[in-house]
């Protein structure tokens, strides 16, 4: 593998803690580094990006700007972290839902309809409680808890007329009862490196809605689900959530720019050094892929 | 000492800060955005946006 220094690209939106603490690792290897803000970039799509790096490290805050940006870069080789692939799956529950179906990798029921009514009888087909989840959209937000047909009604009228088009995409799942938390898996390529219990005395134990971390040991049956999870949208440095069903684990999500700033000390695990490591990998295959 | 834009507070912005950091007013709370770090300067962070998370 190429023994070649390559020079990290690290595009993002802003400085969050996981940016700098990602930068932080790289400057202490003496790895050549440009931050490369999203909203200064301009890509020139007909001809190969000169960003003056061998590989980027995708953090943009935005989805949107990650996902363009990363098939342009990827459209023309440039070696990303992660993929375009794979914020493209990350990026919509439904894409995730179907790669995990089409790979056998538990996940709640989920159904999906385009109007109100027929999303109704999506939602007495799982039945109450259900839960209806904006196709893209990050740290619990606007994801509903629906007890009953009443509540059904008001949340889908209100979607209906107010939401953008996204949201008359209804995309509802069962509601998994779970015992007061669920698990936030760290995967980085074929490994697990470490979990978090995220728990709460609400349903939605996102740590960004307060839900409190704990270190969460990473079993043989977790690891493996976990890396089945992370192929299965493509593979990479991804955030997989795990909910303990009554009937076992399910992947709720995979999250393709993970936050981990409550995790370092919870799990014991330098996760930015992981991360980093990858990216090099990453940057190494390209280098023998273009030697050969 | 750079100024908070919402509140006109002073905001202490430390040694190690980096260009695009985010760091709150310590008298109103707003998310301010390290515009410039020699001299340090501040902006209004952006308001998170529907597409905005992990």
């Amino acid at each position: 593998m190429s023994s070649v220094t390559p020079t990290v690209g690290v595009l993002l939106s802003r400085v969050r803690v996981e940016e700098k603490l990602l930068l932080e690792e790289l400057d202490k290897r003496h790895i050549p580094t440009r931050t490369i803000d999203d909203r200064e970039l301009v890509l020139d799509v007909e001809t190969k990006p000169d960003l003056g790096v061998d590989v980027v490290l995708e953090r943009c805050i935005q989805h949107s700007r990650a996902l363009y940006a990363l098939s342009v870069l990827n459209t023309w080789g440039v070696p990303t972290v992660n993929t375009f692939e794979v914020a493209d799956v990350c990026g919509n529950k439904l894409l995730t839902t179907m790669r995990l179906i089409r790979d056998g990798v538990p996940t709640p029921r989920t159904r999906i309809a385009f109007t109100p009514e027929s999303a109704i009888q999506a939602i007495e087909e799982l039945g109450y409680p259900a839960v209806l989840k904006p196709l893209v959209g990050s740290w619990g937000r606007l994801i509903s808890k629906v007890n009953d047909r009443d509540a059904a009604e008001t949340i889908l009228e209100h979607k209906d007329v107010l939401g953008t088009y996204m949201h008359s995409i209804y995309y509802v799942q069962e509601y998994v009862p779970k015992p007061g938390r669920d698990i936030r898996a760290f995967v980085v390529g074929d490994e697990t490196i470490g979990a978090i219990y995220r728990s709460s005395d609400h349903w939605i134990t996102n740590t960004a809605r307060g839900g409190k971390a704990t270190r969460c040991p990473v079993t043989p049956d977790l690891n493996d689900l976990c890396v089945r999870a992370a192929r299965s949208v493509g593979g990479g440095v991804v955030a997989v959530d795990v909910l303990e069903g009554p009937e076992g684990p399910l992947v709720n999500e995979v999250n393709y720019t993970m936050e981990f700033r409550n995790s370092i000390d919870t799990t014991g695990v330098n996760i930015p050094a992981k991360v980093v490591d990858f990216v090099l990998e990453v940057a190494a295959r390209k280098a023998d892929q273009e030697a050969s | 000492m750079p100024k908070c834009p919402e509140c006109d507070a002073d905001v202490t912005v430390g040694a190690d800060a980096v260009k695009g950091e985010i760091v709150a007013c310590p008298d109103c709370g707003a998310e301010l955005e390290v515009t410039e770090t020699a001299p340090p300067s501040l902006a209004l962070a952006p308001e998170a946006e529907e597409d905005w998370g992990e």
